[in-house]
């Protein structure tokens, strides 16, 4: 390899890297810090150690909003990957030159802007919304249910925004799959259930690890679609850490939500890591 | 179960998906043409809430200030998003560390950035407007560029830079006009993906912008109108900005076949 190979790559990567040290770096290790220190009487920042703000975390109360986070998370998560899942399935089994445009149009609502994608449900679920007027249309004229501002408008945003990543995620393994195990599977006599059970979902385990994981991060720490789909009062942990720093003025105690969040994603995306490599046996590079 | 049952369901099952997908977006896009404005009957195929749009002072701000972000955000991340994957590539030995800096910008919650940077600013006391927003797009943008264009560096033939330099080329001249040439579609390509990025990105800009109405983004404005309910101004704005990202981004799918991270 030549000696340009070598030396030169350090003053091409510099600006880069210290803009990242300057901009991300420094800004997240002041975070980190700022979760050690107490919280001034009026809202400043006391540089005296403690590890309230730690506490604080686990303290019950907020704890909920932790665990409700979570489970709606998950919740998103799961059902995005079974929808998602069964979509890409669907992508696969469809003829080859096909495959791709019917790709491109999965993937491409993905594409424009977030706030507007959860808008659009705002428009379909509130009380004047397209949904209403079409039981009002099919000439129901009883009581409907409150659709936006509740769990599930939360859940159903979240599932909407990101099952075309999922799609993408699911698809990438199942398109590789060789189609002559499934068939070497029938013919040894299994039944397209066991064929699927045992052989492709398996196979498929990195796909799917890697959807479940990047929606359930993703919603953890949402704060956009809580904010709209799930009305004012409504809280997940994005909510609250904004609060800290935009309302309350509680910047240390934000700072340690934020950190339990980054564990949190941290834990996850090292087992999808794990689970990939397991699945894949090589080192799981293409996951 | 027989073929045709399959084929069937499998079938059934992608309609499904699809109007999922497609029916919330495709009622805003057609309300936004409803001259009546209201989601209750159709009277009429109009305009005229475009027309409101171009005339709304606030909207044709936000606008404004998120151009000059985008643009300004989308240059800078271009040039070093470009060097940093080029050095990156022509290393022999890839340090873990080093990917882990680069692929954090990507994946790091947009609230713990946005809260980090805010602090960041605040406590160096450094006044907040659209420099901050700018200064803040630039770091997940650059890591953007840099995936793209590295990811066009992986099947590049660096004997082509050996060949170059063995004929007398000095490293500068080298990558100007050996290199560059043959990066330049995966370049703009992650050029416009940080552009589109930028112009959509909410979170960050709402908490580095600092106080005031001077530098709203679009994003931040939009935030600001959906919350007090639906009106077909924000369906008209809403029909624009989607109409955008898609163009841009299939625009630099196309200029670069190796598929967009991230998206």
């Amino acid at each position: 390899m030549s000696p340009v190979k070598d030396r030169k790559p350090l003053y091409l990567m510099t600006p880069a890297l210290a803009w990242l040290t300057a901009f991300m770096v420094v800004p997240c290790l002041l975070i980190l810090a700022l979760a050690f220190f107490r919280r001034g009487i009026y809202g400043g920042i006391e540089y005296v150690f403690t590890l309230e703000n730690l506490a604080m975390v686990v303290d019950p109360l907020y704890a909920r909003i932790f665990l409700k986070s979570a489970g709606i998370a998950g919740l998103a998560a799961g059902i995005a990957v079974v929808v998602g899942y069964a979509a890409a399935y669907a992508i696969a089994a469809m003829p080859r030159h096909r495959q791709p445009a019917l790709l491109f149009f999965a993937v491409l609502p993905f594409w424009s802007n977030y706030l507007i994608r959860t808008y659009a449900w705002i428009v379909l679920l509130n009380r004047e919304g397209l949904i209403v007027h079409l039981f009002r249309w099919f000439g129901y004229e009883g009581e409907l249910p409150q659709m936006l501002y509740t769990e599930t408008a939360v859940v159903i945003g979240l599932v909407y925004n990101y099952l075309p990543f999922v799609i993408l995620a699911c698809y990438a393994p199942l398109s590789r799959l060789n189609p002559e195990v499934a068939e070497a599977s029938h013919d040894l006599g299994a039944s397209q259930w066991t064929t699927f059970r045992r052989i492709t979902l398996p196979m498929t385990v990195p796909g799917i690890a890697a959807g479940f994981v990047f929606v359930f991060v993703l919603s953890i720490g949402n704060f956009v679609t809580p904010a709209l789909l799930g009305g004012g009062q409504f809280q997940m942990i994005g909510n609250l850490v904004y609060a800290q720093f935009l309302t309350a003025n509680d910047w240390p105690f934000g700072a340690a939500l934020s950190m339990a969040l980054i564990a949190v994603m941290m834990v996850l995306l090292t087992a999808q890591t794990f689970a990939s490599e397991r699945a894949s046996g090589q080192g799981g590079r293409d996951a | 179960m027989p073929e045709r049952g399959k084929t069937r369901l499998m079938l059934a099952i992608l309609a499904g998906v699809f109007a999922f997908l497609y029916v919330p977006i495709s009622v805003l896009i057609a309300l936004s043409f409803n001259a009546g404005g209201l989601p209750t009957a159709w009277t009429g195929f109009s305009v005229k809430w475009y027309g409101e749009l171009f005339a709304n002072r606030d909207i044709m701000h936000a606008a404004l200030n998120t151009l000059i972000v985008a643009v300004v955000s989308t240059l800078l991340a271009t040039i070093l998003g470009t060097l940093l994957a080029v050095g990156v590539e022509i290393r022999r030995r890839k340090g873990r560390f080093l990917e882990t800096i680069i692929f954090a910008p990507m994946i790091i919650p947009d609230i713990v950035l946005a809260i980090a940077l805010l602090s960041f600013f605040s406590m160096l006391n450094v006044k907040m407007g659209l420099h901050t927003i700018i200064v803040s797009h630039v770091v997940f943008n650059l890591a953007f560029v840099c995936s793209v264009v590295r990811a066009r560096l992986k099947t590049f033939d660096w004997s082509i830079v050996e060949a170059s330099a063995d004929l007398g080329a000095s490293t500068a001249t080298t990558l100007r006009r050996v290199v560059l040439p043959v990066l330049m579609p995966a370049v703009i390509a992650g050029a416009l993906l940080a552009f589109t990025l930028s112009v959509d990105e909410f979170i960050i800009a709402f908490f580095t912008a600092g106080a005031g109405r001077s530098s709203i983004t679009l994003p931040m404005q939009i935030f600001a109108m959906i919350r007090f309910g639906v009106t077909p101004e924000i369906n008209a704005l809403a029909t624009l900005v989607m109409l955008f990202s898609v163009i841009a981004l299939a625009l630099s799918q196309r200029l670069n076949r190796g598929g967009l991270p991230g998206q």
